[in-house]
């Protein structure tokens, strides 16, 4: 086992894509840095935080991205946004076999306040064309930064969301909610709850992530596989019977969980037997007792 | 202004929009053509039931007014920041409702956005700036977060961000930096349902921001290195 989440991207992008096979666009000897980050005295990085670029995995061309959540939490400024969508747009022109994005981000690079929030808004639309020209798009998120803000609603633009339990997806983190609103409300230290509301186990059960895998790179590059054919194997684009499916799923999750406080009293309400054991059980074990409860139902 | 007050200047032709728990929803009348509405005031924090009763406006649209073209009125404070929203997956109740809007968009509808009140950080995300285009009226409020609270987080001390957002539109809040940007289209100063018509007329499905934000001079680099990754090249900043 060899453990994504401890992983740089630089050291993610060999152990996700066949040996050798990846070529970056714009690489850090390009020099191209954020034009924002001196100005307040803040480092800048060759890659501005996210490796673009495309190689074969299991033999197929696909583009790829990987967020390098150790620059800025993996943030979303002018230059990283636009290597993404620059990407995406790439991955169209040349009729790739699927787009991979490794997300892990805190979403918005508050340096870059504006730019990166139209910059995260244009990266999702670019997913969604990519989308629309039937290429399936991947989404990852096994990073200990986890896939927050902006990031956190693209990555849920994607086809598949494939987490390890460790991974968090959230909009907003939860020292943000405490800051808003009190530590009655989200108490950010209880690391426990933190990971019952935000962590894979729990996106998975409710639908919100299609595939949970051990926090290990080959099981994400399997089901990174897998999701890409299962993808192809139907269409990529957005449908309006899928869309409201969707709707139906979103609906339902509101009023089923009408008053649960807690992620436990949710998979309880999902039927999960002995919810309280969840966060305990190893990925193999938690996906026995949990697929078949899950929202959205087997995939 | 008031949702009422801007409905009726930018509907002279009538509308039915209807408020209900800070949703706005209904239809107006401009130009001849029946505009389908969704929106938001007084501020209210995007939660999870506005973005799913947004969503279902929106498929509803779809649905029942094939290429009947949208207007999405933006008034909001952001994502509502409560643990039982990220319980429940708010990124999936709004990358939702974005879906919704491209789908409407792909299918012939022309989606625009209006900021006439507040537009703050996620909320803004899958509303004004998913759209095919965002303007905005000069009052607006738009920015990321408050100058305290990124000062907290970026740790930059707050004066030196207040004086970096005096003539920096990468800082500063407000509707004419969002223009430089590319970020909004155009701001509505007066004739509101004239706009509103023109906007409709003009709806481009692409999305042109970035040239938009490198020839308003407010965003230099985006445009540049997005084309230099689709095409191979290098970087040539304008």
């Amino acid at each position: 086992m060899s453990s994504y989440l401890e992983l740089t991207a630089r050291q993610r992008i060999p152990a996700l894509f066949d040996p050798g096979s990846f070529e970056e666009f714009l690489p850090p000897s390009a020099r191209i840095v954020s034009p924002h980050l001196a100005q307040l005295d803040a480092p800048v990085s060759f890659d501005d935080g996210v490796i673009v670029g495309r190689g074969l995995l299991g033999g197929q061309v696909v583009f790829g991205a990987a967020q390098e959540g150790g620059f800025m939490g993996g943030s979303v400024g002018e230059v990283h946004g636009a290597k993404l969508v620059g990407m995406l747009r790439r991955a169209i022109d040349e009729q790739a076999h699927a787009v991979l994005l490794l997300l892990e981000s805190g979403g918005v690079r508050l340096h870059e306040a504006n730019a990166g929030l139209i910059a995260v808004s244009e990266v999702m639309r670019a997913m969604l064309d990519a989308r629309a020209a039937n290429i399936p798009v991947v989404a990852l998120v096994g990073g200990a930064n986890g896939c927050f803000g902006g990031m956190g609603i693209s990555a849920r633009c994607a086809n598949t969301v494939i987490m390890s339990e460790e991974g968090r997806l959230a909009m907003s983190g939860p020292e943000v909610i405490e800051t808003a609103n009190g530590v009655e409300e989200f108490d950010s230290r209880d690391r426990a709850l933190v990971w019952r509301t935000t962590g894979g186990k729990h996106r998975y059960l409710l639908g919100d992530c299609q595939v949970l895998v051990p926090d290990d790179t080959a099981a994400f590059r399997a089901a990174a596989l897998q999701a890409i054919a299962e993808i192809r194997a139907g269409s990529a684009s957005l449908s309006l019977e899928g869309l409201l499916e969707e709707q139906d799923l979103l609906a339902r999750r509101l009023r089923d969980t009408a008053g649960l406080p807690d992620p436990v009293d949710v998979w309880r309400q999902l039927g999960v037997p002995d919810p309280a054991a969840v966060p305990m059980l190893d990925t193999d074990a938690f996906m026995q007792l949990a697929a078949p409860h899950r929202a959205g139902g087997p995939r | 202004m008031t949702w009422q007050t801007l409905a009726n200047q930018l509907f002279p032709g009538g509308h039915d929009i209807a408020e209900h728990d800070n949703f706005l929803s209904g239809s107006g009348q401009v130009d001849g053509q029946t505009v389908a509405v969704i929106g938001t005031t007084e501020h209210v924090p995007i939660g999870i039931e506005i973005a799913l009763a947004q969503a279902q406006a929106i498929l509803q649209t779809v649905q029942r007014h094939p290429g009947r073209p949208i207007l999405i009125l933006v008034d909001t404070q952001g994502q509502r920041l409560r643990h039982r929203d990220e319980m429940l997956g708010i990124n999936s109740y709004m990358a939702h409702l974005g879906k919704c809007v491209d789908l409407a968009r792909r299918r012939g509808h022309a989606v625009i956005g209006l900021v006439y009140d507040q537009a703050l950080s996620g909320g803004f995300i899958t509303s004004g700036l998913i759209a095919s285009a965002c303007y905005a009226l000069p009052q607006a409020t738009i920015r990321v977060m408050g100058l305290p609270a990124m000062a907290r987080i970026t740790k930059v001390p707050e004066e030196r961000l207040t004086e970096l957002a005096r003539d920096n539109p990468v800082f500063a809040p407000g509707p004419e930096n969002y223009l430089r940007m590319g970020g909004l289209h155009a701001i509505w100063a007066d004739d509101l349902a004239n706009r509103l018509a023109e906007a409709l007329a003009s709806a481009d499905p692409a999305d042109g921001r970035m040239a938009l934000g490198q020839d308003r001079g407010g965003r230099l680099l985006a445009q540049p290195v997005a084309e230099a990754v689709r095409t191979g090249g290098h970087v040539r900043p304008a």
